[in-house]
């Protein structure tokens, strides 16, 4: 056997001083209930908030214009705006930057151990991780409510629940809330967590603008939010201008909500990035990056490169809003077309940041329990990339009715069509890994299998959509939803369950509930196919989205979609439960590797020490041996004895 | 296990899905195409409707089978190869275990044949059929042979349009929050709330809107455009039969966007000459306070009807005609 | 912390989530369920013409946004000016409706609302005198349309001088500046059918139909046609 260590010299340096030491005397360094904390950050954000409104409305309260619409969106954008600002100096994000900025050594932040550091602006990229859990569960659960109350205003054609304003306020924030949910769903919390574990690597590139994407996101919710007590807004995720333009305050809140949600991807894409290219364990190729690393990689690189242009038309909209300017208002030498060209620049792009780490999930977890090596490693890295370059050039397949030039549609339905094929590769994948493997059907592998289920059908879908001639009926109607939900829900949930099943015993030390996990993996399977399959039907048969009242022979079709989205409801309080029960009210603690994984975040030990190794490994092979007796070690952990790689009596021999 | 036995095995296992695949997918295309497809929407009142139910049918034909695929390997791996349970399977070991390039390559050169096949198909269909109902915007490329002469007339004062005179019939929809008004330039440019159409006639839908963006969708005619402000979004379409249709905007547009829908009529080219003339003349009054007929209109952005952009008097960017207080008083 | 203790602890946190929710949906969501419906349909004999009388105002003068424009209706039975715009009407029955503007007008956007269509021959009377076209381009312009699309009901509301002193806080007396319309049309068979205004009357917004036109119970709401 040969070790592989390109990189020798390496080791030695990047296992020197670790970059949350807690040293020396500082400005940031006080009592207890001086430090920065989500507390100080929410008193600051509320302080912001104030002054800013309080700006707004001294700066522009008397223009006419205001004064007769009755509301000031120059005083909520203001307000907003420092309110972020305040929440991220309360928190402590800008010390470093400050400091520096006034040409002072920045000190070390302090480390805090215990619950406690959950609630502050940690550089241990462990913490953040579970941290974003916390944050896109809160994200998914004010979500899923919301869908709730959409399901339950369309039980009846004629009777309505909510008002017709109402309604569209709820699909919006339901849409929106999701949206930025799923972008940051996997990213956020396995990306953050696993890629310096697999990478071999002891922290991430930027560990502050780590912390920093974390805590914007939390600010993007709560701007986000605030539509709702603003009025909410009329658009629905898409924001459309010149409605946009047309709507109340509440229109303020999506468009910074989506330009500071922007600015917390951007810095994750980019941290994520640039800790893959660089900070790999020596003998970590390319070709031996686990595939789930390569599905952040290029989700990171989406992040970075698409949502740049959301941010800057998020910020035209509000212009448009505030300072009048028109960049989306025809009349004044503006277009329709500009945002919806710029968002779905974006836009499409995003749809594959919500797929490609979902794809990633089931090639990590499939070789696990199919005791086979990931069929077609190379085509599925190559998928991922493809995939990720081609996501760039197919928007216009959200225009086809919009009438834009029409000599772009067959273009635009080629390119469609074409990404399909690298779409693709991850069944090819799949069914290669499958074939005359040993199966273990725990819950997660469960989830696993779902996701192909799932996927097919949205993926099949979207080739109807993507063919123009088709697309004349079923675009912008309840065939299109469905398809996403499909692909959304149905891909990148289920891939998140199950990779939280799969890792949390790593990342807590505790088992999730077996029995609970099935009962909740069946309820969410069955109850999601029953909710979302009769809207294609219901789209064929003509419905359009975002509609408060619809045809009275859709209704039968519609209640059941409604009730089996209750039921679809209830199965996440089944997770809900699961999750408290096993991480709360009766843990089971989680053996080393309860899996038999050999993937290397597996291998370090548990609890994960605080710089992740105690020593920078050199790897020496791929982690997919499982078929191999007495296959090659993964791993060289520079502690007297090479980890083997495949064991089948259950235990890592030291 | 000799390598003979395996490879023996390997085309046991390869058989028998195939086997359940093309039974199950002949037997569902079969079903789909005979028994489902002439019921797909969106029917075939018009000529896009029935080539788009056409192409709706032909690729569930290959859909079906790719589900039907998938699912079949999905099952027969769960029945065939799951490993006992509570316990962790031996390695497995040999050829299994490598990724087979033979079955890399043809997945690859497959999936790229099917998907290159269904972009040309789709685009050969959107070509031939004018369209296929979709907003082309202002300068559509397939047109329907006619449809040129058509709409340059119907820009003069002396447009017009005669039975049984294969004429394409220009039909204005103008989107505003929250209805479709529908405006007939070759019958002096009346404008109504109803949408009647001849049969056995193309139809140019010229879709613009006042204010928002909406889509014109007439859902039996497989028609559908955005209607976007100052822009003319052109969709041709052939009717073949007689019946109701309905519009529903299919672009949310704001508070009562899921109400914004009314119902069209084809009718025959004769019912559709009175209801035209009939109609012509008892809005003459209100046709009068009309601005003259064009492919788009600017709202009026001044005053009490709309203001917003405070600076008092705002010139149009472009020349057409204006909404609102700019026009002249009759 | 006994298991017992983790177990109370969390279904106590979590009933907190749940009540802090209940009350965001209660506070955020509430307004926007449409609560207030005026019946009319049992002041009078069933089969009998219903008499619907309602008033349109440049500024509803108070709530929470006292600048926008609104329409109000008149309670059949307590005789009171309410602010709510869902009427409960009998079906296929004869709605006779008198409408007070108060509000000034302006040319139309689209004269296609110039025209009075749906109602009972085709005409409305503008203070006592018929007519079944406005020319909104001469004279004080239309302020508001009364419009049951789904109907094709349309009725173009006649402005007020704008020199006159315009009522600024509903309901409006008969004291200041109005135009009385009259007009007659008959409900169709029961269903929810939406009413709004065509007349770009939201001041500050773009294409003038954000706040009031973009919000239940101000320019538009349902007619509730039951049985």
């Amino acid at each position: 056997m040969t070790i592989s260590a390109e990189r020798p010299t390496e080791v030695a340096a990047s296992s020197v001083s670790p970059p949350a030491q807690s040293g020396g005397t500082s400005w940031t360094q006080r009592p207890g209930w001086l430090s920065q904390h989500a507390g100080t950050a929410i008193i600051l954000a509320i302080l912001g908030y104030l002054l800013g409104h309080w700006m707004g409305n001294a700066i522009s309260g008397n223009y006419d214009y205001i004064a007769n619409s009755g509301q000031n969106a120059i005083a909520d954008t203001f307000g907003l705006s420092f309110g972020v600002l305040g929440w991220l100096l309360g928190i402590g994000a800008l010390n470093y930057p400050l400091a520096k900025l006034v040409g002072k050594e920045a000190a070390h932040e302090e480390t805090v151990e215990g619950w406690s550091k959950y609630f502050r602006y940690s550089l241990d990229h462990k913490v953040v991780g579970l941290q974003y859990v916390v944050g896109v569960l809160l994200f998914m659960f004010t979500g899923g409510l919301l869908a709730m109350a959409i399901r339950t205003e369309l039980l009846s054609p004629t009777t309505h629940v909510f008002s017709p304003d109402t309604y569209i306020k709820i699909v919006s924030e339901h849409g929106t809330i999701m949206m930025m949910m799923a972008t940051s769903i996997i990213v956020g919390p396995l990306g953050n967590y696993l890629v310096p574990l697999m990478i071999g690597a002891r922290r991430m590139a930027f560990p502050r603008i780590e912390a920093f994407s974390f805590w914007i996101f939390v600010a993007g919710y709560g701007v986000i939010f605030s539509a709702l007590p603003y009025g909410g807004f009329p658009t629905g995720w898409t924001g459309y201008a010149p409605l946009q333009t047309q709507a109340g305050p509440g229109m303020v809140s999506y468009l910074l909500g989506f330009a500071v949600i922007g600015m917390g991807m951007m810095a994750a894409g980019f941290n994520i990035a640039v800790t893959i290219i660089n900070y790999r364990a020596p003998g970590m190729t390319w070709s031996r990056v686990p595939i789930f690393v390569w599905s952040i990689l290029a989700t990171a690189a989406l992040l970075t490169l698409a949502t740049p242009v959301l941010f800057a038309g998020g910020l035209f909209g509000l212009l448009d809003k505030t300072a009048q300017t028109a960049f989306y208002v025809t009349e004044h030498g503006g277009s329709s077309y500009l945002w919806q060209n710029l968002f779905w620049f974006f836009g499409h792009p995003e749809v594959y940041i919500m797929a490609l780490p979902g794809f990633g999930i089931v090639g990590e977890i499939m070789p696990v329990f199919t005791r086979k090596p990931l069929f077609a490693y190379k085509v599925a890295a190559a998928g991922m990339i493809g995939v990720a370059l081609l996501s760039f050039f197919v928007w216009q397949h959200h225009l086809f009715q919009s009438g834009i030039n029409p000599d772009m549609r067959p273009l635009f339905m080629l390119t469609t069509e074409l990404i399909s094929i690298p779409t693709g590769f991850i069944y090819l994948v799949g069914m290669g890994t499958l074939y005359k493997a040993k199966i273990r059907f725990e819950v997660p592998m469960l989830f696993c299998m779902a996701l192909f289920f799932n996927f097919l059908i949205g993926g099949v879908t979207g080739v109807f959509l993507s063919d123009v001639p088709v697309n004349v009926t079923v675009h912008g109607g309840f065939f299109v939803l469905s398809h996403f939900h499909y692909t959304i829900m149905g891909g990148l949930l289920f891939a998140f369950m199950a990779g939280l099943y799969f890792w949390l015993p790593k990342m807590t030390g505790k088992m999730m509930n077996k029995k609970l996990g099935l009962v909740h993996f069946w309820t969410m399977f069955v109850f999601f196919n029953l909710t979302f399959f009769p809207m294609f039907v219901i789209g064929l048969l003509g419905q359009p989205r975002r509609v408060f009242t619809y045809a009275k022979n859709l209704q039968g079709l519609n209640d059941f979609s409604s009730m089996m989205a209750f039921c679809l409801g209830l199965s996440f309080l089944i997770f809900f439960a699961n999750l408290m029960w096993s991480m709360f009210i009766s843990p089971v603690k989680a053996p080393a590797n309860p899996w038999e994984s050999l993937g290397l975040e597996w291998q370090t030990a548990s609890p994960i020490p605080a710089h992740n190794f105690e020593r920078i490994p050199v790897i020496l092979t791929d982690p997919y041996h499982y078929s191999e007796v007495g296959a090659p070690a993964l791993a060289d952990f520079g502690d007297g004895g090479l980890v083997s790689s495949n064991s089948t009596t259950g235990s890592s021999p030291a | 296990m000799s390598s003979e036995n395996s490879m023996k095995n390997e085309t046991n296992h390869l058989r028998k899905m195939t086997t359940i695949w093309v039974i199950l997918s002949l037997a569902a295309d079969l079903l789909f195409w005979f028994w489902v497809g002439p019921h797909v929407p969106p029917g075939t009142m018009t000529s896009t409707a029935k080539s788009n139910q056409f192409d709706f049918t032909f690729l569930v034909l290959f859909a079906l089978p790719v589900l039907i695929g998938v699912w079949v390997y999905l099952g027969y791996a769960i029945v065939t190869w799951s490993a006992k349970r509570d316990n962790v399977p031996e390695p497995i070991g040999g050829e299994v275990a490598r990724s087979n390039r033979k079955a890399q390559v043809s997945w690859i050169t497959i999936t790229s044949i099917v998907v290159l096949f269904l972009a040309g198909f789709g685009t050969v269909a959107v070509i031939n059929d004018h369209g296929s109902g979709g907003g082309e915007g202002p300068n559509p490329i397939w047109n329907p042979g006619g449809a040129s002469k058509a709409e340059a007339a119907a820009l003069t004062s002396n447009a017009s349009w005669s039975p049984n005179s294969n004429q394409v019939l220009p039909v204005q929809v103008i989107a505003q929050q929250w209805k479709f008004t529908y405006r007939y330039p070759t019958f002096g440019g009346f404008e109504s709330s109803e949408l009647i159409l001849p049969v056995g006639t193309t139809v140019a839908f010229n879709v613009t809107s006042l204010d928002v963006i909406h889509s014109f969708w007439a859902y039996q005619l497989s028609v559908k455009a955005d209607a976007n402000p100052q822009v003319n979004d052109v969709a041709y379409t052939d009717t073949k039969q007689l019946g109701n249709f309905t519009v529903r905007c299919s672009e949310l547009c704001g508070l009562w966007h899921g109400s914004m829908f009314n119902y069209g009529k084809v009718v025959s080219q004769s019912d559709f000459m009175n209801w035209a003339k009939t109609t012509e003349s008892a809005n003459a009054a209100n046709t009068a306070n009309l601005p003259p007929f064009a492919w788009t209109y600017v709202p009026d952005a001044n005053g009490a009807a709309g203001g917003y952009y405070p600076d008092g008097t705002v010139t149009p960017y472009s020349t057409v005609e204006v909404y609102g207080s700019k026009q002249p008083a009759s | 912390m006994s298991m017992r203790g983790r177990l109370a602890t969390v279904l106590g946190l979590f009933l907190v989530a749940v009540g802090l929710i209940v009350w965001s949906v209660a506070t955020f969501l509430s307004p926007g369920v449409p609560g207030g419906v005026i019946d009319f349909t049992k002041a009078q004999a069933a089969g009998q013409p219903v008499n619907l009388t309602i008033q349109s105002v440049g500024s509803i003068g108070t709530g929470d946004h006292p600048t926008w424009v609104s329409y109000l209706a008149k309670n059949p039975t307590t005789g009171k000016w309410v602010h709510d715009t869902t009427w409960k009407l009998p079906a296929n029955t004869v709605i006779n409706v008198t409408v007070l503007q108060y509000d000034s007008g302006s040319p139309l956007r689209n004269q296609e609302w110039g025209q009075v269509q749906g109602t009972i021959g085709d005409t409305a009377t503008l203070n006592g005198a018929n007519f079944s076209v406005y020319n909104s381009n001469t004279g004080n312009g239309v302020g508001h349309t009364f419009a049951v699309p789904a109907l094709n009901l349309s009725v173009p509301m006649v402005g007020v001088s704008s020199s006159a002193t315009v009522c600024g806080v509903a309901p409006c007396g008969t004291s200041f500046a109005h135009n009385t319309e009259t007009f007659s049309f008959k409900t169709p068979g029961p269903g929810n059918y939406s009413w709004q205004c065509f007349v770009p009357c939201g001041l500050g917004y773009l294409f003038g139909n954000g706040g009031g036109m973009s919000t239940q119970n101000y320019m538009g709401g349902f007619l509730q046609v039951v049985r």
